[in-house]
């Protein structure tokens, strides 16, 4: 289908069925219970969840296949989000130019990035990338102020002049009228879940980046992508020019990077500096390091993974956990809650550091190894069982 | 006809003049070595013609061309490919996708934005790896790793890659250094098998003087950066200049 083998329209399917019914699937537990903080369905998460999910997919296509790390592609997020409010600020509240602008924006700011970072390799060029991500949030914070509005951030007022602005149109966030905000929340019984325009946008425009990516992965272009990372030299020297490779990667991952900026801009129309710190681009390398770089579906896993942790962990407070240990003896409880303390609330970077410690150690293809090798046991074990019943011998070399 | 003439090159590596006036000329569908000590400058001048280093006088020309000024990948393009003394393949990839490569490269050039064009569709270039794994004895072997396979297999591999470009001129760098004596000679009886099947020149830098005297038709020898003599290899296996400048090391 589309051009993909089987396996890969299966993937496919799966990741849309997946961000489909996931207004179901991240609010397993019923409203009031006590797992009900454990629940992630609600609009503005969701909509993180498949935003960070382009980002980390694009970041792949450089990183995974190339091994060319960048360190500063939140640059891109926070160039495509100021574009995204520029629009919004001079012609309406429609996304639509806002996130075509933001990917058209970013996609030239990493050409230009990209061909001065990548005549180094490596390390240097890790350094190079960092370097200008923090000069642009440098310029986005204090010397561009009349583009960014500085510390403040980026916002829309009511007299900015807004050209294409009907007398009666939304003044939020829409796609031709469509709010982004409109949640249809639906009951059933205890349980509740949202249904969020916006998310369903976002979601829509994940399946078009993800399958773009397939394609790219599969392409004759993917495959030179991946004989950079493996061996330079046999590239040169095969008659092949490495430097438009890597340049066309950089962008494309840039565009990406963009996109999910124009889209966070999308759901609140706000662009600060802080979206460029080198924290954020710390992030995406986590994100796709955790999920499994070059694989296709493992940025996905990684960017909904750390956003969960986030969003999740950090609400856990000790009230919250006095709860969870009341049976205990007053001691013990204490002591669990002490215990437990460091790694909730603030301290979920903690458990976000020590789960992706033992990812690498343990897992250095990321959760995506983690689920191959759960697989391939289970397999193993039904194999195993045929064996026994077949006993059947391959012929040897 | 020549179809390489290196023309007056000196190349200089701070105190130590590495090549010093090298005259070379490779007659077109021949089989010339370039043998010498260690440090008489073969790795050097071999680097020279494939644009790793820039002469610093003298000129290098190809089928009337000069290369120099011109990037490694620019000078395949021209049609030479070059063997290393380690094979240098695509670890991470495929034996398939190793093979795929080169056929890419000489279809399409430098660089091709084909990003969604999907590689089953390639028909031309899957038959054409195909073909070459065949005649490389490799089929059975496509899905592995590259990197998984045993030195000779690389090396096999990396020669088969550089055909599949259908260069003009082959250039191999002690193709058999550090192997087993049965992979040496399977590596010689496969170069003796492209010599004879395809229009192609070949010029092979050794050791072995097994391996060169088996294939050369033509052998320079290089000692201190500089040729001593150029002739056949039957004349060459008495020179007294040649005994001189390996001074016991293969008499």
């Amino acid at each position: 289908m589309l051009g993909l083998t089987k396996r890969d329209t299966i993937l496919l399917l799966v990741v849309a069925a997946l961000t489909l019914f996931a207004p179901f699937i991240l609010n397993p537990f019923p409203e009031g219970s006590a797992m009900a903080q454990f629940n992630a369905g609600y609009p503005d998460l969701m909509q993180r969840f498949v935003i960070f999910g382009i980002f980390a997919v694009g970041f792949n296509i450089l990183f995974g296949l190339t091994g060319y790390l960048s360190f500063g592609h939140a640059a891109f997020l926070g160039v495509g989000s100021y574009s995204a409010v520029w629009m919004f600020k001079l012609l309406s509240m429609n996304v639509l130019p806002a996130i075509i602008l933001a990917v058209i924006v970013s996609g030239l700011f990493a050409v230009i990035i990209g061909y001065v970072s990548l005549r180094r390799s490596g390390i240097y060029f890790s350094i190079l990338t960092l370097a200008f991500a923090q000069m642009s949030f440098a310029l986005a914070y204090s010397v561009l102020t009349p583009i960014t509005n500085g510390e403040t951030g980026l916002q829309v007022y009511t007299d900015d002049p807004q050209y294409l602005m009907g007398p009666d149109s939304p003044t939020v966030t829409n796609l031709f009228g469509l709010e982004m905000r409109a949640t249809y929340t639906l009951d059933l019984g205890p349980w509740s879940f949202d249904f969020n325009a916006g998310y369903y946008m976002c979601a829509l425009i994940m399946l078009i980046a993800v399958y773009l990516s397939i394609r790219i992965f599969r392409s004759p272009f993917g495959l030179m992508l991946k004989a950079v990372k493996s061996n330079q030299q046999r590239m040169n020297f095969t008659g092949l020019n490495t430097r438009p490779y890597t340049l066309a990667a950089f962008v494309i991952s840039g565009m990406y990077a963009g996109l999910a900026g124009g889209l966070m801009a999308s759901m609140d129309p706000l662009a600060g500096a802080e979206r460029m710190q080198w924290t954020a681009s710390g992030e995406v390398v986590l994100m796709t390091i955790l999920g499994g770089a070059g694989t296709l579906i493992g940025p996905i896993l990684g960017a909904g993974f750390i956003k969960y942790f986030e969003n999740i962990f950090s609400k856990i407070n000790d009230t919250v956990l006095h709860q969870w240990f009341a049976f205990m003896p007053d001691g013990l409880e204490d002591f669990m809650v002490f215990l437990v303390h460091p790694f909730i609330g603030k301290g979920w970077h903690l458990t976000l550091g020590i789960l992706f410690m033992l990812v690498v150690i343990f897992l250095p293809g990321g959760l995506v190894e983690g689920g191959q090798r759960i697989a391939a046991w289970v397999r193993g074990r039904k194999s195993a069982k045929a064996d026994t019943a077949t006993s059947k011998t391959e012929p040897a070399e | 006809m020549s179809i390489l003439e290196v023309k007056g090159v000196n190349k200089r590596f701070g105190g130590l003049q590495a090549l010093g006036d090298v005259n070379l000329s490779v007659a077109e569908n021949t089989v010339h070595a370039i043998i010498g000590p260690n440090g008489a400058g073969k790795s050097t001048l071999l680097n020279c013609l494939v644009g790793k280093l820039i002469p610093d006088t003298g000129s290098v020309m190809f089928d009337g061309q000069s290369v120099l000024g011109r990037a490694p990948y620019e000078i395949n393009q021209m049609g030479i490919s070059r063997v290393f003394q380690t094979p240098e393949i695509f670890g991470d990839l495929t034996v398939m996708e190793n093979m795929m490569i080169p056929c890419f490269a000489k279809r399409d050039g430098a660089f091709e934005m084909n990003a969604l064009t999907s590689i089953r569709s390639q028909r031309d270039v899957l038959e054409q790896a195909e073909a070459m794994l065949a005649d490389m004895n490799m089929i059975d072997k496509r899905e592995m790793l590259a990197a998984s396979l045993s030195r000779g297999d690389k090396r096999r591999l990396e020669i088969g890659m550089c055909l599949s470009q259908q260069p003009r001129l082959l250039l191999l760098d002690e193709p058999t250094a550090g192997m087993a004596r049965a992979d040496t000679n399977n590596t010689i009886d496969l170069l003796k098998q492209i010599k004879d099947e395809r229009d192609i020149t070949i010029a092979i830098i050794e050791h072995d003087m097994h391996v060169v005297f088996s294939l050369a038709e033509r052998i320079t020898v290089l000692a201190q950066g500089t040729p001593l003599v150029e002739d056949t290899p039957e004349n060459i296996k008495g020179h007294p200049k040649v005994r001189e400048a390996y001074l016991g090391e293969s008499a």
